[in-house]
């Protein structure tokens, strides 16, 4: 198992259940195993009825149709359909792991239906899947980075690790490829985003380095996915390069209005609920001047979303706001007129779309919007911040990896971001990436070990 | 530095911790310290004095936090709020300059155990001390007037720091308050309820691993040792009421109560003592000094002299032994107020602030 986060581990404990002898390569230090997996808080699971976890029902067409929609159809539906119905047991299976669930997180709007919520959060989930994998005798190898893999045709002969003094080959029956995306790799960002790259924030791990993507590819393995293509949420620009996890979002651009560098808006910030929309504002953010974003409102929405993490900006005029902001201060106050003037009163109620929009703005605000008017202000500065990246390899409905020709590699499977694209083209929907790590982590378990067994 | 300015900046850092917390919130399953931190925007003194209290020190929100260190966040909520709890018992002990007996603990009753111990060698060392009977060496009455004054006066200024507290919470006053809100309170406390994780499978002490172990020797000393108040008090009163005089046999109320709390409180301050010796260092307070053990020692060389004192009747140690069995009780007695026997207090007034602030929250 190359990889230690959910994906890895699933298939790992899977495997050593049906009697394989299982090692897990984890290429990140054991303070920051399970790369984003330790970042994530819930999963997304179909359901007939309720469970003790998720209210009502989500159905597999139901489910479907959300996902059709934040990829505008690109998926693999045959793929995407296993998924949703596998996924009806990923709750269970975790529990029956050592996991915990909670109702849902305070704070979080509409959920209870379809997330499920890990008691103490991904972590907690890593922990108990790592004491169960060292309870069936699993070896875990941590600053396991692999750095090269050889093949015979079609067929994985070993892998080559990383080591001090010397590297090490490891051989073994069977391969499974659960090392997570590329979005740690900035040079690598780069190449397919161009320099705006370097001024991306990366909310997860620091150790997603893609390589094993980059060795896969290498030895024909099919291309999945499209490089540019990733989760990309607009986060608070003071967080860290790396491994911010979610404190570092900002909750409040539905309330407000958001400007980029030269004060101009460039997007309804009303358009949906804020949890339905808060991963696009990530490109939304990346394809201004400096990839920044400014969220401001006003003392009437103070108190009224997720506190962030750091304190805002605040100011008594919006002159000054923009003064410490460093962006145009007429522009500023000119935007703002300007969008004042032309929201139409309505009933506000931040609990449903509420239908408060503006009337004549190019750009229009088409729910929750008020007028900004009432002192102090405050602003939060946005930057575009990575939570995965969906390009890797393309594989089968048992997990198996394919070839750039279309054929199978006899002894080689896939689970996780690794292979999140086939099922996630484009876009996001909460919770998923646990989805597929889960259900493509058991297949890859399952049939790795029959593959080796055998 | 100053006290104060360890606290002040022990409470900068609590509210530094509860800022990134509130906006994560992945814990909040775990226990009640989380669902409070959620009631609020910003973390003023009494918010962290309260939070700080209303946490058990379980763990399992430092070994699922992904902030904790190595990240750059460091964040410790249990370290935290395990040095803000020790110095909450400093800001309100009554009288304030006692409070200091909270800087060093383990040394403060190091050293009342050894003054304890002199004086009463010194007091009743004499010619008495080959006697076989209790009372022959040290008269009862004598006895119950000098344990009951030091007992009076222990108890006097626990009640005045824990009122002290319970104003600075801003909790309106016990007869004003509803009782729902003491009952479900105490019964939180009693039952440890918040040393079950969130999801009943125990916390993650003594390591990462979820476990009961604490709960239970918890349990063990808390019962050990309100049995051995009860066989005391039970005694009490059989001396007063009834004039039925001490020692009593094996099957009488105060040996029963006394016997199996006594052995609750061997058995539950060597479990505590071993779990804090074999846990991780993350979550443990950095400024403990021996508060936690000498409170646990001294109830525990309690229990064993007492016990022994028991077997010990009739033989000529009897006297020695029942000096050495006073001194660790005279000792325990003059700490109470000032050591870790007030969290319990503490965290019982944290709790029914707790079920009071839920029900003001959910009438409005």
């Amino acid at each position: 198992m190359v990889g230690g986060g959910h994906a890895g581990l699933t298939a790992a404990i899977c495997a050593a259940e049906l009697g394989a002898s299982v090692c897990i390569l984890e290429g990140s230090p054991r303070t920051h195993r399970a790369g984003n997996s330790r970042h994530t808080r819930n999963l997304r699971p179909m359901h007939e009825g309720p469970t003790f976890v998720l209210q009502d029902t989500y159905t597999e067409d139901e489910y479907f149709d959300d996902l059709m929609r934040v990829t505008d159809g690109i998926t693999n539906e045959h793929l995407a359909r296993m998924t949703i119905r596998e996924s009806a047991d990923s709750v269970q299976w975790l529990y029956d792991h050592g996991v915990r669930f909670q109702p849902p997180l305070g704070g979080t709007l509409h959920l209870g239906r379809t997330n499920a919520f890990f008691l103490g959060g991904g972590k907690a989930v890593m922990n108990a899947l790592y004491r169960e994998a060292e309870r069936l005798g699993i070896e875990i190898h941590y600053d396991a980075e692999v750095i090269d893999l050889e093949f015979e045709v079609d067929t994985f002969k070993n892998a080559t690790v990383k080591y001090e003094p010397e590297n090490k080959v490891i051989s073994a029956a069977t391969l499974v490829a659960a090392s997570g995306g590329f979005e740690s790799n900035t040079d690598w960002l780069k190449e397919a985003w161009g320099a705006v790259a370097e001024n991306f924030l990366i909310r997860g791990t620091p150790y997603n380095m893609g390589g094993m993507i980059k060795l896969l590819h290498k030895n024909a393995a099919q291309q999945i996915g499209d490089p540019k293509q990733c989760h990309a949420v607009a986060i608070d620009g003071r967080a860290p390069k790396f491994d911010g996890g979610i404190v570092t979002r900002v909750d409040c651009v539905s309330l407000g209005i958001v400007v980029n560098d030269q004060a101009h808006r460039f997007y309804d910030e009303g358009e949906d609920f804020w949890p339905k929309r808060y991963a696009i504002w990530g490109r939304l953010v990346a394809a201004q001047n400096n990839q920044v974003g400014h969220v401001i409102i006003d003392q009437k929405s103070k108190g009224a979303f997720m506190p962030p993490v750091f304190p805002p900006i605040v100011a008594d005029t919006i002159g000054e706001l923009a003064q410490k902001i460093g962006i145009d201060e007429e522009q500023l106050i000119e935007t703002i007129e300007d969008f004042n003037q032309s929201v139409v009163p309505g009933n506000f109620d931040h609990t449903e779309l509420d239908g408060c929009h503006t009337d004549g703005l190019k750009i229009a605000k088409t729910n929750w919007a008020r007028t900004i008017d009432q002192p102090p202000y405050s602003a939060y500065s946005l930057k575009p911040g990575i939570t995965f990246t969906y390009l890797g390899v393309g594989v089968t409905d048992k997990a198996q990896v394919l070839m750039e020709d279309g054929a199978k590699y006899k002894n080689v499977f896939a689970a996780g971001e690794i292979m999140a694209g086939n099922v996630l083209g484009k876009g996001y929907l909460a919770g998923i990436g646990m989805t597929i790590g889960g259900v493509f982590g058991r297949k890859a378990g399952k049939e790795a070990a029959k593959n080796a067994l055998n | 530095m100053r006290l104060t300015d360890l606290q002040s900046a022990t409470q900068v850092e609590a509210e530094r911790i509860m800022t990134i917390c509130n906006a994560c919130r992945y814990c909040e399953g775990h226990c009640a310290v989380f669902p409070a931190m959620e009631k609020r925007l910003a973390f003023g003194q009494a918010d962290v004095e309260y939070l700080a209290n209303l946490c058990h020190n379980c763990g399992s929100c430092y070994h699922h936090c992904q902030y904790a260190d190595p990240h750059e966040f460091q964040v410790n909520v249990p370290q935290t709020f395990s040095d803000l709890r020790q110095q909450t018992y400093a800001t309100y002990a009554f009288p304030r300059f006692m409070g200091k007996a909270f800087e060093n603990n383990g040394m403060w009753a190091t050293i009342i155990t050894v003054l304890s111990f002199f004086s009463l060698f010194w007091f009743f060392g004499g010619s008495s001390f080959a006697g076989a009977a209790f009372y022959d060496i040290i008269p009862h009455s004598l006895m119950a007037n000098t344990f009951g004054a030091v007992g009076a006066v222990a108890l006097l200024a626990l009640v005045a720091g824990i009122v002290r507290y319970w104003r600075a919470l801003c909790l309106p006053s016990p007869l004003k308050l509803h009782w729902g809100h003491i009952i479900t309170g105490i019964k939180q406390g009693v039952t440890l309820k918040y040393l079950d994780g969130g999801s009943g499978d125990g916390c993650t002490y003594p390591n990462e691993a979820p476990s009961h172990a604490r709960r239970i020797f918890h349990q063990l000393t808390f019962f050990g040792f309100m049995l051995c108040f009860g066989a005391t008090s039970v005694g009490t009163v059989y001396h007063y009421g009834f004039d039925w005089i001490a020692p009593y046999a094996f099957l009488t109320v105060p040996k029963i109560l006394g016997i199996s709390g006594g052995i609750g409180l061997i058995i539950g301050p060597i479990g505590l003592l071993w779990l804090k010796y074999t846990a991780d260092d993350g979550p443990k307070a950095t400024a403990n000094k021996g508060m936690d053990a000498a409170f646990l020692i001294l109830l525990l060389m309690t229990s064993i002299t007492g016990l022994v004192l028991m077997l010990a009747k009739g033989s000529i140690l009897l006297g020695p032994i029942l000096i050495i069995h006073l001194s660790f009780v005279l000792a325990l007695f003059i700490t109470l107020p000032y050591g870790k026997f007030v969290h319990g207090f503490y965290r019982l007034v944290a709790l029914i602030k707790y079920a009071f602030e839920n029900e003001e929250s959910s009438n409005n």
